[in-house]
């Protein structure tokens, strides 16, 4: 009992400490590291990440997966980018709107085709891919400077940047759909064990649907962010972000299998494998090593192991944290 | 799991069907495929030529080559990310060695020999290290051969600083632009890796106990099959397919490009595994299915464009193709 509590809490704060060690040791060796123009730009950088994080994470708690967010970003910052000119309120819309139709192919796909999670998002992943690229005519498509459509990605709320401000909306609201409603309770039933939820009465496909089309929807407004912040829609971008979204949330704490989880932890994986790639700019910065950008993903890699090892060891190879979950 | 020969009203469902999709999940793939012949031989101006075959097979090499060695992880459950990113560390290795990179090589056909043996032997290792953490560590496959597909790209990427090497080696480059007897040196290297990998599947004790592992894992291993190492096995395989593959890119190519070699592999192969019948879950796989899945797929998108259609609309397409041919198998199994 004892050993499952604290295997539990580490479980899930572990990467919060992590987080924190790394800020501190960012803190102490660089200068500015904590200086409000890097804070800021780290915060508004990652938060398109963070968006697709949050819809992963739901997804990957019932135990199913989403492939497809990447590219549904992609298409999310190409029809965004189209509709731009008419105004903030339609350039949303179209981004949005194009990950929710994505999403509710997936949720189609899944619990009507009964096709398997992986496969569903693969198709959608490819299917929204070439319509990123028919809709863009294969180029980036410019957004429009004058209907203030950039203010989504470059502006500021008070100090803060308007897409970080978003993101933490949305994380609060997933934490409190997750840990206050009985949504968030039958998706951790859902991924603890799928029949024995629907005995039980529980109305999983309902829910599973749900899952998918938030996460089109999510990825969706990552997309615009996307599209206002660089400002252009490119339809190849969001080339293997659904895998870093994977790595986040498992940095997170939130096992592949479903049933257990948290939605907080999973945005401290977003910052904690985006802050590895700030302080490698500033290690470069300060001359004694000169890594490549190309340190970057072998070093997330390399985070990646250590975390599951852990995960690993810490579970006794059980493979699920005990006491949330159902079990071997 | 829900082999068991019990009426279930999903059985009868499909008996109501004729057996239709019974009959369409077995035989759907070769049906597709000879529809797609005839449409062609129809419709595409200059089909029935050698240098259409040529081409459609050269394409589809490194694909069927990496899904042979994707075929066999997921009969066993699991499934191999790290394929994309293992092409492009043999294919960023192989020309460091026999362009004397690393060490000065004397001999050109030796220093091949070796650049060959040790990048699709790196390949393979590094395949036994995904092995490694499922077996070992009950890691999810996911997850783990997710390690390797972010590190592996950067690794190559930081082995070779990012650049293009490029080069003319004949004596390398036979394995992509050779043909003896008129047929490409890599179509040969797939045919007998295919051959060899579906006699291995279903003609050998090593082939059913991967099926085995799949089908059920604890019981395989109250049955006394050494499942670890039927994994660990399995893993490594991928890995050479993996580093094989990525060999014949560069050949064809004349240059190495650690962005790009491999880049979406992983997914193109689980996509021809997919559609060939193979259960995603394990416990059933067909090679020859592999290779007629991922024929499909490449004769779809030869067929979308030889017509005019664009290729972002070809992948619209595939993405349907790959969905409904797994759904339809889903009909059959029940």
């Amino acid at each position: 009992m004892n050993s499952a509590r604290l295997i539990g809490i580490v479980g899930t704060y572990g990467v919060v400490v992590a987080l924190a060690a790394l800020v501190l040791f960012g803190f102490l060796r660089y200068e500015r590291f904590l200086g409000f123009f890097n804070v800021m730009s780290v915060l508004r950088y990652n938060s398109m990440f963070a968006l697709v994080a949050l819809g992963m994470c739901f997804v990957i708690m019932t135990g199913g997966i989403d492939l497809s967010v990447g590219s549904v970003a992609a298409l999310g910052s190409v029809a965004s980018a189209l509709a731009s000119p008419h105004g903030i309120a339609a350039g949303v819309a179209a981004g949005v709107g194009a990950g929710l139709a994505a999403g509710l192919i997936n949720a189609l796909l899944v619990t009507r085709a009964n096709l398997m999670p992986f496969i569903a998002t693969l198709a959608t992943m490819l299917a929204a891919s070439g319509s990123a690229l028919l809709l863009a005519g294969n180029q980036s498509v410019s957004v429009s400077y004058d209907s203030g459509f950039t203010a989504i990605g470059q502006g500021n709320f008070w100090i803060f940047p308007i897409p970080a401000v978003i993101a933490l909306v949305a994380y609060v609201v997933g934490s409190v759909v997750l840990n206050y409603t009985s949504t968030g309770r039958t998706v951790l039933a859902i991924g603890g064990g799928e029949d024995a939820s629907r005995l039980m009465g529980l109305r999983t496909d309902r829910i599973k649907f749900l899952v998918y089309v938030a996460s089109g929807c999510l990825a969706g407004l990552a997309g615009v962010v996307l599209a206002s912040q660089f400002g252009a829609g490119q339809p190849i971008e969001g080339v293997g972000w659904e895998l870093s979204a994977i790595a986040a949330v498992v940095v997170g704490g939130t096992l592949l299998t479903g049933g257990s989880g948290s939605v907080m932890t999973t945005l401290a994986g977003v910052l904690l494998l985006g802050i590895l790639f700030n302080i490698l700019n500033f290690e470069n910065g300060l001359g004694w090593i000169s890594l490549s950008a190309y340190w970057q993903s072998v070093i997330r890699g390399l985070f990646l192991l250590v975390v599951v090892l852990l995960q690993a060891r810490l579970t006794g190879r059980r493979g699920s944290w005990p006491a949330t979950t159902s079990g071997p | 799991m829900s082999d068991l020969a019990t009426p279930s009203p999903a059985n009868d469902a499909g008996a109501r069907g004729f057996n239709l999709f019974g009959f369409l999940a077995r035989y759907g793939t070769v049906i597709a495929l000879m529809l797609l012949i005839a449409f062609n031989l129809g419709y595409t101006r200059n089909f029935a030529t050698l240098q259409t075959l040529n081409v459609n097979l050269t394409q589809v090499c490194t694909i069927v080559i990496v899904a042979v060695g994707m075929t066999l992880v997921i009969a066993t459950g699991g499934i191999d990310l790290s394929v994309g990113s293992l092409m492009a560390i043999s294919g960023a290795l192989a020309p460091m060695i026999f362009m004397g990179k690393i060490f000065p090589v004397g001999n050109t056909y030796l220093a091949v020999v070796v650049a060959m043996v040790v990048s699709i032997f790196v390949a393979g290792l590094l395949g036994l290290f995904n092995g490694w953490l499922v077996s070992r560590f009950r890691i999810q496959p996911i997850v783990a051969t997710l390690v390797l597909f972010i590190a592996g790209r950067g690794i190559a990427q930081v082995m070779t600083n990012g650049n293009l090497q490029t080069f003319r080696v004949p004596q390398f480059q036979w394995i992509g632009l050779a043909r003896p007897l008129g047929i490409p040196a890599q179509v040969i290297i797939m045919a007998v890796l295919v051959a060899a990998a579906a006699w291995a599947l279903h003609r050998t004790v090593f082939g059913r106990s991967i099926l085995a592992v799949g089908g059920n894992e604890k019981a395989s291993e109250l049955a006394g099959i050494a499942v670890a190492r039927i994994k660990l096995a399995v893993y490594a395989i991928s890995g050479l397919c993996a580093g094989l593959a990525g060999l014949v890119v560069i050949a064809i190519n004349s240059s190495s490009d650690a962005n790009l070699v491999g880049l979406g592999m992983e997914l193109d192969a689980i996509a021809a595994v997919a559609v060939g019948g193979t259960l995603l879950s394990g416990g059933k796989a067909t090679i020859i299915g592999t290779l007629l899945g991922a024929l499909t797929i490449q004769l779809v998108r030869y067929t979308l464009l030889a017509n005019g259609v664009p290729d972002a609309a070809a992948l619209v397409v595939k993405a349907a193709i790959i969905a409904f041919a797994v759904w339809l198998q889903q009909q059959h199994r029940v």
